[in-house]
C-alpha cells in the first residue's frame, strides 16, 4: 500500500513573496530609520516647503519624496511613522490575539457555562459601533501609544473569540478528540495538544489580519487627531495634514496613503498565504 | 456466557427533551462479536459514545446502567472513567477522515495512546506501533509513521485506526460502521482484517453496521435497533432462522442474498413500521438471548 500524496510539495506562492517582501522592507526601514532617514522627521525648514518628489521639476537633492508645507522631509517622516505603525501592529495584534483566541478556545472546547458567559459578552460587545467605541475609549484614557493599543485590544478581541470558538467547536466534535479523551488525557491537555494545533492556521491568518486592522485604526485615530502627540510622525497624521494641501502638494498625502495601503494589504495576504501553507489538509 | 459489556435500560435524551435512546439493553460476551444493526439515525453511534463517555454536549444519559465486566461505569467519576475506559476499550470509528488528528504525524498518534494508557517509554511504544502497522498489512510502516493523515488513502487510515484500537490490548472494541466510508473491495479487506485481529487478540467486539450480510459473517450475537429502541436481542444463527420481531423479519426479507437476489428490491412494509412505532409507544421490550 503506497500513496503518492505524500510527495506533493508546493512552492512558496507569489502572494507570500510579495507581502512578505514589503513587510520585511518596512521592518528594516523602521529599525534603521535613524540611519536611513535623510533628515530629522520633525525638523522644519520653511524655505524648503512643498518641494516635489525627485522626478518632478523643482525637486531638491536630499528630499527624495518631497517635503510638506512646513518643509519637513516626507520620506523621513514615513520611516519614523513606520516604527509607530509596526509597534501598534505587533503589540496590539498580539495582545488582541492572545486574549480573544484564549477565550474562544475555552468557549468552543469546554462549552457549557464558560461558553454561555463568553458568548454573551461577545454578543453585547459587538453591539457597540467600533469606531465610536474607540474614540470614546481614547477620550477616557487620554491620547498616547498605550491608550491606542488598549483601545484596539478592547474593541477587537471579539473577532478572535468568535472565529476561534466556532473552529474549536468543529474540531471538538471530531472523533480524534474523543479518542484523545478516552486515552485518559485531561481536558486542558486535549485542548492544547489536539485542538489548538488545528485552529492555529486560522489564528495565524486572523493575527496578521488584525495587525493590518491595527495599522488602520491607528491611522484613523491619528487622522482625527486622537493618536500619539501631534509631534511624532504617524502615517495617519501625515494623511490628515496632506489632505488640506492636496492640490498644491499631492505627495504629502499620496505617499503615506500608499504605504498604509500596501502594509494593510500585505498583512492580510501574508495571513492567507501562511494559512494555506500551514493548514495540514491544504498543504 | 460471561458478559464483557452489559448495557441495561440505557436512555439518552437531548437537552430539548427528544429521546435518542429508549431503555436500550444489550450484552457483549467476553471475546465475542456482537452485531448492532439499525437504519441510519437509529442511535447506533450514540450507544457507542455513551459506553465510551464521549456523548455530544447536548445529550445526557437519563437512566440505565453500563457495566464493564463487574465495574459499573456510571458510578465512576468522569476523569477516572475516561482513564479506565481508555485502558479497557477502544473505538474503530465510522469516518477514518476525522478520527486522526490532521496536524499530527501518524506515529505519535499511535504511540501517544501507549504512552498515555500503559505508561510505556517512547521507544518501546514506537517499536510496538511498527509491529502493529505490519500486523494490519501496511507495507512500509516506517514511512507511514512519518506521514500526515491527509497523505494516506481512506483504506490506509482505517488500517491505522484498527492498529491503534488494538494497540493497548483492550478488552472491548467498538467498531462503528468501520467500512461505510470505503469502497467495496477495500471494505472486504478491512472486514477480514477486523475479524482476523479480533480472533487473534480475543477482544470482545461491538460491531455496528446496517449490513445484515456482514453481521451473518462475523457476529455471534446481535441486536436490532430502531428509533433508539432495541427490538430484538438474539443469537446470530437463531436470528437468521427464527426472527421474532416483525421488523426483523421484514429486514431479513429486504436483504439480498445469492439465492434471492431480487430481495434487494423489497422494502420494509409501512405496516411493519407503523407496528414498531406503536410498540415503542407502548414500551414493549422483547429480549431473546
Ligand atoms: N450532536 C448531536 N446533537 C443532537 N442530535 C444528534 C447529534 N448527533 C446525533 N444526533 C441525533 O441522534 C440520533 C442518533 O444518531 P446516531 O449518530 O447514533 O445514528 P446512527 O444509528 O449511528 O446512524 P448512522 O448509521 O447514520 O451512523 C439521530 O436522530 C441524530 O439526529
Ligand atoms: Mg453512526
Amino acid at each position: 500500500m503506497r500513496d503518492a500524496r505524500a510527495d506533493i510539495r508546493r512552492p512558496l506562492g507569489a502572494r507570500l513573496w510579495l507581502s512578505g517582501g514589503w513587510l520585511t522592507l518596512l521592518v528594516l526601514g523602521a529599525l534603521l530609520a535613524p540611519l536611513l532617514a535623510p533628515h530629522d522627521p520633525l525638523a522644519q525648514d520653511l524655505f524648503a516647503g512643498r518641494l516635489p518628489p525627485f522626478w518632478q521639476d523643482g525637486a531638491q537633492r536630499g528630499y527624495p519624496l518631497g517635503t510638506d508645507s512646513l518643509g519637513r522631509d516626507v520620506l523621513s517622516r514615513m520611516l519614523y511613522g513606520a516604527r509607530l505603525a509596526l509597534v501598534v501592529a505587533l503589540v496590539a495584534g498580539t495582545l488582541t490575539c492572545l486574549i480573544g483566541a484564549t477565550l474562544g478556545l475555552i468557549a468552543g472546547y469546554y462549552r457549557g457555562w464558560a461558553d454561555i458567559i463568553i458568548s454573551r459578552i461577545v454578543d453585547i460587545w459587538m453591539a457597540f459601533p467600533p469606531v465610536l467605541f474607540a474614540i470614546l475609549l481614547i477620550a477616557v484614557l487620554g491620547t498616547g501609544l498605550t491608550s491606542i493599543i488598549i483601545a484596539i485590544v478592547v474593541i477587537d478581541w471579539t473577532r478572535f473569540a468568535r472565529v476561534v470558538r466556532a473552529e474549536a467547536m468543529t474540531q471538538s466534535a471530531m472523533d480524534y478528540v474523543a479518542s484523545a479523551q478516552v486515552s485518559g488525557r485531561g481536558h486542558f491537555s486535549t485542548m492544547l495538544t489536539e485542538i489548538l494545533p488545528n485552529v492555529l492556521p486560522t489564528i495565524l491568518a486572523l493575527l496578521t489580519l488584525e495587525m493590518g486592522i491595527a495599522v488602520i485604526v491607528e491611522a484613523i485615530l491619528s487622522f482625527v487627531n486622537l493618536s500619539i502627540s501631534t509631534d511624532s510622525p504617524t502615517w495617519g497624521g501625515m494623511i490628515a495634514e496632506g489632505r488640506t494641501s492636496v492640490h498644491q502638494a499631492w505627495w504629502v498625502l499620496v505617499f503615506p496613503l500608499i504605504a498604509l495601503f500596501l502594509t494593510v494589504l500585505s498583512f492580510s495576504q501574508l495571513g492567507e498565504g501562511l494559512k494555506d501553507r500551514f493548514d495540514p489538509v491544504l498543504r | 456466557m460471561s458478559a464483557q459489556l452489559s448495557v441495561r435500560d440505557l436512555s439518552i435524551t437531548l437537552q430539548n427533551g427528544v429521546r435518542i435512546l429508549r431503555n436500550v439493553s444489550l450484552e457483549v460476551g467476553a471475546g465475542r462479536v456482537h452485531g448492532l444493526v439499525g437504519e441510519s439515525g437509529a442511535g447506533k453511534s450514540m450507544i457507542g459514545k455513551a459506553i465510551l463517555g464521549t456523548l455530544p454536549h447536548a445529550m445526557n444519559v437519563t437512566g440505565g446502567q453500563i457495566c464493564f465486566g463487574d465495574v459499573d461505569l456510571m458510578a465512576m467519576a468522569p476523569k477516572a472513567r475516561r482513564t479506565w475506559i481508555g485502558a479497557n476499550a477502544a473505538l474503530i470509528p465510522q469516518d477514518p477522515l476525522t478520527a486522526l488528528n490532521p496536524s499530527k504525524r501518524i506515529g505519535p498518534q499511535i504511540t501517544r495512546r501507549l504512552v498515555d494508557i500503559l505508561g510505556w517509554a517512547k521507544t518501546n511504544a514506537k517499536a510496538r506501533a511498527l509491529d502493529l502497522l505490519a500486523e494490519v498489512q501496511i507495507t512500509d510502516p516506517a514511512r507511514v509513521m512519518r506521514s500526515y493523515p491527509h497523505e494516506l488513502s481512506g483504506g490506509m487510515r482505517q488500517r491505522i485506526l484498527i492498529a491503534s484500537a488494538f494497540a493497548a490490548e483492550p478488552k472491548l472494541i467498538i467498531a462503528d460502521e468501520p467500512t461505510t466510508a470505503l469502497d467495496v473491495t477495500v471494505q472486504k479487506q478491512i472486514l477480514k482484517l477486523i475479524a482476523q485481529m479480533q480472533a487473534e487478540h480475543g477482544t470482545a467486539l461491538l460491531f455496528v453496521t446496517h449490513d445484515l450480510g456482514v453481521v451473518s459473517k462475523v457476529c455471534d450475537t446481535m441486536s436490532v435497533l430502531y428509533a433508539g429502541k432495541v427490538l430484538e436481542n438474539a443469537q446470530m444463527r437463531r436470528f437468521f432462522t427464527h426472527p421474532i420481531h416483525p421488523y426483523s423479519r421484514a429486514l431479513l426479507a429486504a436483504t439480498p442474498t445469492y439465492s434471492n437476489p431480487t430481495g434487494s428490491l423489497a422494502q420494509v412494509p409501512q405496516k411493519v413500521i407503523d407496528g414498531v412505532e406503536q410498540d415503542i409507544r407502548h414500551h414493549d421490550i422483547r429480549n431473546h438471548i
